[in-house]
């Protein structure tokens, strides 16, 4: 390996630290600066990191037990009054189930839509790279901007564009915000319009690990483009679609711009038709001032993205347990290979 | 699938002959797009690009025509007076400095520590490496948005709320970075490379920044890339600590606040907020289109 020297400019140019003569001592250069170095190295990230991360993140948990109020002086211990309060709290349940509700009609549309279309990216194509970088155009656009437009689509008047194109088909204007449906389906337009590329993408990423000649053995075997999709393709991506599910339930359960500007600000509607749990929860700590209550909120909203993780898990062990080749050959994850042009 | 001896005469004896060809001639049929790909990944581009274009026409009328029962499809003559009233009810300059400076902190502090603790946990041996690391991982997927609470708190007591301080601390480094970083560096860096800087004597700083840095520069890249969209973008935690001096995304969310709420106003605004971040994506989006695609081993 010596000829390397030379060539990747690691000459062995002495260092102006060094203790020693440089030239002597070149071996126990593995001594105890270089075996400290990873520490340093790791040491500003997990400072960081564990002071507004995990830290935070604890601290949650403690708050939860304390009756704490916005410019209140200090926490006071208050035992599982909270959790109390928040089990006993009808605003607690709606929004569970508008977290729920909107979860589903924003993941299931966008998780298929982006199936679709990573299916089609992945043929070969002239300006495949402005249909590529079409699909992050949304994910690259702020979801205030996103959901102020989308909110002027969605007005309620009968001149919005949304109405006036129902009015076309013939279908009455529709009040969007102020109906319980309407309102969640249109919050749902604008999650599944903001992740659906994004999804794609990943999905596009697992099509092209999957091995080229199984679609060719399916070819063979008589297979049609959308058998071998059905029989190939599903299974090729079932990790990276359990991953996608994953991670979509997660921003589900996380949904705050959309349905908090979407209706001027906070309230989640005048029923509550799209307070959703991280509204609730906003809504809670900075607008009543009830910090505990707000972190209580947080943590069983922490309990459900963990026991959604483990599902993940779970199930990820089910799948490949019966299937003896991994299903997600280990993608490169080298982000500048060609393959992902 | 079935298989079997006759499945391999059928199709080793053509093989033989007409393989060439017949390959070239299926890759085609089978990988090719047809007319209609084109047509529904271009509508599809159209939906994901109609928002931007609709806030430029809706930014640049008034809002009488907007909502008269005829919504105008073509952009109109008044942007830039709505621009300028949104200027004037919300001071976006300042907001889009504001939003310079904490995305461009973050995007420097996380390349910087992200890709130091990613190489250390790619390439360095040394104890609690395992442990220390499973902890990063296990950090993923909890959303940020569950510490906002606490966050909120430990800000005040510090004194940072109103600073911009309080916006880029919490972004400085991100357990993602890391991940991906020691991904990056354990493909792109070979062992021996740091093994012969070694021999010769750099020490691990030198080889740091005269070898892994340099190597590692596409990732970085593509990290900062996405630090920067995330910083940009975000408003739920911006929008609690930094009201009184707002980032763009919550200046443009306030916007009329105080007015009679003018959409034509607003709208314009959204032009002004979204603009930076097309022209990014513009120049860099295969990179970005590469840092998704990575984060999806995150899994």
């Amino acid at each position: 390996m010596a000829a390397h020297a030379p060539t990747t400019e690691a000459a062995p140019a002495p260092h102006p630290r060094t203790p020693a003569s440089p030239g002597s001592r070149r071996p126990p250069r593995s001594g105890r600066a270089y075996r400290r170095a990873p520490y340093v190295y790791i040491a500003p990230f997990f400072l960081l990191f564990g002071a507004f991360g995990l830290f935070p993140l604890l601290y949650t948990v403690y708050l939860s037990f304390q009756e704490y109020r916005l410019g209140g002086s200090s926490p006071e211990f208050a035992g599982f009054d909270n959790y109390a309060w928040l089990f006993g709290s009808d605003a607690f349940y709606n929004s569970l189930w508008k977290t729920l509700t909107i979860g589903i009609i924003s993941t299931v549309p966008q998780l298929l839509f982006a199936l679709g279309l990573a299916h089609l990216l992945n043929f070969n194509m002239k300006v495949r790279a402005f249909f590529r970088i079409s699909m992050i155009v949304p994910y690259a656009t702020s979801l205030v901007a996103a959901t102020l437009v989308f909110g002027s689509i969605f007005a309620n008047t009968a001149g919005g564009l949304m109405n006036v194109l129902f009015g076309l088909v013939g279908i009455d204007p529709v009040s969007w915000t102020n109906g319980n449906w309407t309102a969640q389906i249109a919050i749902a337009v604008i999650v599944t319009w903001h992740w659906t590329g994004y999804n794609a993408l990943i999905y596009l990423a697992g099509m092209q690990s999957i091995p080229q000649d199984l679609y060719e053995a399916a070819a063979i075997d008589g297979a049609g483009r959308f058998r071998q999709f059905l029989h190939v393709t599903i299974p090729g991506l079932r990790p990276t679609i359990l991953f996608t599910i994953v991670l979509s339930t997660i921003g589900a359960t996380q949904l705050f711009t959309e349905p908090f500007l979407f209706g001027n600000g906070a309230g989640g509607g005048s029923l509550g038709q799209y307070q959703v749990l991280t509204l609730f929860m906003y809504e809670t700590g900075f607008e009543v001032g009830r910090l505990g209550r707000a972190a209580a909120i947080a943590c069983v909203t922490l309990v459900i993205v963990i026991l959604l993780v483990l599902l993940n898990a779970g199930l990820a062990q089910l799948r490949t347990r019966d299937k003896s080749r991994p299903l997600l050959p280990r993608r490169t994850p080298t982000p500048t290979r060609k393959a992902t042009r | 699938m079935s298989s079997g001896p006759v499945d391999d005469v059928r199709t080793a004896t053509p093989a033989l002959t007409e393989e060439p060809a017949q390959r070239t001639r299926r890759r085609r049929d089978e990988h090719t797009a047809g007319p209609l790909t084109y047509v529904v990944l271009g509508l599809t581009a159209l939906l994901f690009l109609f928002p931007f274009y609709y806030s430029l026409v809706a930014g640049s009328h008034s809002p009488s025509d907007l909502y008269d029962g005829t919504p105008p499809l073509l952009p109109g003559p008044q942007l830039f007076e709505n621009m300028r009233l949104a200027l004037e009810q919300a001071d976006l300059f300042a907001a889009l400095g504001r939003s310079l400076v904490v995305a461009l902190a973050v995007t420097a502090t996380t390349i910087f520590f992200c890709t130091l603790a990613g190489f250390a946990f790619a390439k360095a041996r040394f104890r609690g490496r395992n442990a220390l690391f499973g902890i990063t991982v296990a950090t993923l997927t909890i959303p940020p948005t569950l510490s906002i609470i606490p966050l909120y708190v430990v800000m005040t007591r510090l004194g940072l709320v109103n600073n911009l301080l309080s916006v880029i601390l919490p972004g400085a480094v991100t357990a993602f970075g890391v991940f991906f970083m020691r991904q990056f560096i354990s493909q792109a860096l070979p062992d021996e490379l740091i093994e012969a800087a070694r021999v010769d004597g750099a020490s691990m700083n030198r080889t740091v920044f005269s070898i892994v840095f340099p190597l590692a520069r596409p990732g970085m890249a593509v990290l900062g890339i996405l630090a920067f969209m995330t910083a940009w973008n975000d408003f739920l935690w911006p929008f609690i600590v930094v009201r009184q001096s707002p980032t763009i995304q919550v200046a443009v969310a306030g916007i009329g606040a105080g007015y009679t709420p003018d959409i034509s106003v607003i709208l314009a605004g959204t032009v002004i907020a979204t603009i930076p971040l097309l022209v990014v994506t513009a120049i860099f989006g295969r990179q970005i289109v590469g840092g998704i695609t990575a984060g999806a081993v995150k899994g």
